[in-house]
């Protein structure tokens, strides 16, 4: 009776930590992410990224895409910017600081402009995942045969521009002879003309976007983990004494 | 009768004067401290009581959810719903809604965990056999109605994978010969899956299923307190009673298994608060990556699946060929998958319950029974397809080759019933069973 006792806990540990596991195996896949993509190596804990985020974010992307989900209070709050900063500096659409990010490029103009319109960026790391933003942003090339002339490998001919040349300066593709039967393919990208940044530099910047549009994907998830920790830290406690009292009561089970 | 019946007198005049007029401490008492449940439960016997637990989590944060969700598909914004912008304002600007929505769609998941292996449990200790074929049928029935209830829950957020997924699942009723497009179309309530059918999913998800949910538990409950409990060594404690009427491999529920429960279920919630905060979307198996992206009607999502609870039988659905023109052998097989579960009383004729003293036979068929479970899942979540290039290389026939092993453990489900059928109609060769149970805590 001891025996089946004392091995009912290491059956629940063995089964526990499977679970542990699995869920981290999962996770882990995830954010190995698909075929190709780079690791982006975003940290929700890294303050100054996601506020130089926020701030590329609405210099260069906010023109066109909107965070309807978002509103720019919340954004002062959760990455400790001032609101002044953030009246002056992020809205530039004459919208009130409790109001989402909505951008002045209207989804007609947008069509009408780019063949589709600039999507919502609210939920993109939630659908695509952190690795393929990052990668999409590394991954433009002057392309002549597009019509605002750049190409992108991760995403072959999105209607986007690059927003961030300026920055990155101008890719162009070094392509691999072409194969019998079969396309040339593109080999890697070649920096042809410098931008003001360096690539460890630009690297970076693709980085905080990356991270800023990650927690825009998910505010709760700066609060969740912090409060994880006590939650099962209560649990834990909570099923020691438990499982006292469950052999206390026991024992007169015979 | 399972339960005692215990006459509670209580000496409180108010308490006194209701129990006489309606026997409430009376029937909770043998319910609980009457009602006598076998001494030697293993670690098998918590998922009842753990199924339980989430179905009051579901119903609560339901409620909750339901206070902020609009069940509308009608474009607030440019291709975006108010279902969609709920679920968002829910996941931002509702307090602790977050919190809400994440142990609702976790609890969604964990819910399946536990049936399944409630019911895996069951198969292993034989709990469908005489007596308990209806409590066993009434189970099915529950599981039934709680896939009904989560295929329906998954369609409301109306992202692009609720879209697709409940245009694939209804379709499936179009394979019906005659009426199968006009029962599409009554069932949708629009050509496409529309505003209506957002608008009935969401009554039959937070009231019609609910109802039916809860009635068929309280059945299961009153089944299961009549006949009994059953057990790891499937011996009937009801043989062997004391002079008072008490089986001697009985326990009180009450405080006995309560207690023991309340650890399982403090084990369990450590999992579930591991998953909702550090893992909710489980790497994309309990919330999915193209759930984010409102629904679309012109963009089908790169892989159509629906959640990985269901993929076992989608598995079989899609690797059943078509015949004569008609894809319905599919759809037969997938709800056959599910029918034969139901009649395992009487596909099973073995004399002995538990696995413990059943056949060689038995042992390896239900073995290889959840072994084809799980990788007909694997097949229907798309992963052997993933799988196929990196082992098989990029130049291999992945359908072929998907097809050939789909096909291969879609028999091996089916056989596991075939086999059952002739197996113990004869063959099976049982251990002794004891007179009284071998282990307890």
């Amino acid at each position: 009776m001891t025996e089946s006792m004392t091995s009912r806990p290491n059956r629940f540990a063995v089964l526990f930590v499977g679970i542990l596991f699995f869920a981290c195996l999962s996770t882990g896949a995830l954010a190995s992410g698909g075929a190709g993509l780079q690791a982006a190596g975003v940290r929700m804990d890294d303050q100054a990224s996601l506020q130089r985020g926020a701030r590329l974010f609405f210099n260069y992307c906010s023109g066109c895409h909107s965070l309807r989900f978002m509103r720019y209070q919340r954004i002062a709050e959760d990455l400790g910017l001032d609101p002044k900063e953030v009246e002056q500096s992020f809205i530039f659409t004459g919208s009130k600081i409790g109001e989402p990010v909505v951008s002045h490029l209207s989804f007609e103009d947008g069509t009408k402009w780019f063949g589709k319109a600039p999507p919502d960026l609210s939920l993109e790391a939630r659908s695509k995942g952190p690795d393929w933003i990052y990668s999409y942003l590394k991954s433009f090339y002057v392309d002549p045969s597009r019509p605002l002339g750049w190409n992108n490998t991760v995403f072959p001919n999105a209607s986007m521009p690059n927003a961030l040349w300026e920055l990155q300066g101008i890719q162009a593709p070094v392509t691999a002879p072409a194969e019998h039967g079969h396309e040339a393919a593109i080999e890697r990208l070649e920096l042809r003309s410098q931008g003001s940044q360096t690539p460890e530099q630009f690297d970076q910047t693709a980085r905080d976007i990356t991270a800023f549009l990650q927690y825009v994907g998910e505010p709760a998830a700066l609060k969740r983990e912090s409060i994880g920790v006590w939650v099962l830290l209560y649990l834990a406690l909570f099923t020691f004494l438990a499982y006292l009292l469950k052999h206390e009561y026991w024992k007169d089970v015979h | 009768m399972g339960t005692a019946t215990t006459r509670i007198q209580p000496k409180n005049r108010v308490l006194a004067w209701i129990e006489e007029r309606l026997p409430v401490l009376s029937f909770m008492a043998s319910h609980t401290t009457g009602y006598y449940a076998p001494k030697n439960f293993n670690l098998w016997y918590y998922f009842g009581s753990l199924a339980l637990l989430v179905l009051v989590n579901q119903i609560v944060t339901g409620i909750f959810l339901t206070m902020h969700y609009k069940p509308s598909a009608a474009e607030v914004a440019p291709g975006i719903s108010a279902a969609f912008a709920s679920v968002e304002y829910i996941m931002r600007d509702v307090e602790w809604g977050w919190l809400v929505r994440y142990m609702h769609s976790t609890g969604a998941s964990l819910f399946f965990v536990v049936v399944y292996l409630h019911m895996f449990r069951g198969l292993m200790y034989g709990s469908y056999k005489k007596p308990r074929e209806l409590l066993w049928i009434i189970g099915m029935l529950i599981f039934l109605a709680l896939m009904a209830e989560a295929f329906m829950g998954y369609v409301l957020p109306w992202g692009n994978m609720s879209f697709w997924g409940a245009k694939v699942i209804i379709s499936l009723f179009g394979t019906i010969p005659w009426i199968g497009e006009s029962l599409v179309i009554w069932i949708m309530g629009d050509y496409l899956p529309a505003d209506a059918t957002l608008n009935r999913f969401f009554a039959l998800h937070v009231i019609a299923l609910p109802l039916v949910l809860l009635l068929l538990v309280v059945l299961h409950l009153g089944a299961l307190h009549e006949v009994g409990s059953n057990n790891p060594d499937g011996v009937e404690i009801k043989a062997k009673k004391n002079a008072d009427g008490i089986p001697l491999d009985g326990i009180a529920f009450h405080p006995y298994y309560t207690v023991k429960d309340i650890f399982g279920t403090g084990f369990f919630l450590l999992i579930a608060a591991f998953i909702i905060f550090y893992a909710p979307t489980f790497g994309g198996w309990f919330l999915e990556h193209d759930n984010f992206v409102p629904a679309n009607n012109l963009a089908t999502p790169e892989h159509i699946k629906p959640v990985w609870y269901f993929t076992p039988f989608y598995a079989i659905l899609r690797m059943v060929p078509s015949f004569f023109g008609s894809a319905i052998w599919g759809v037969i097989a997938m709800f056959g998958s599910i029918a034969l579960l139901f009649l395992m009383p009487w596909i099973d004729k073995g004399q002995v319950k538990s696995i413990r003293y059943r056949g060689f036979g038995y042992k390896v068929a239900l073995g290889l029974f959840a072994v084809s479970f799980i990788l007909l899942g694997a097949v229907g979540a798309g992963v052997t397809a993933e799988m196929i290039p990196a082992w098989f290389g990029a130049e291999a026939d992945a359908t072929f080759i998907e097809n050939v092993f789909g096909r291969f453990w879609t028999l091996v489900y089916f056989g596991f019933f075939v086999f059952l059928w002739v197996y113990t109609r004869g063959f099976e060769k049982t251990k002794p069973v004891p007179d009284r149970v071998t282990t307890h805590d």
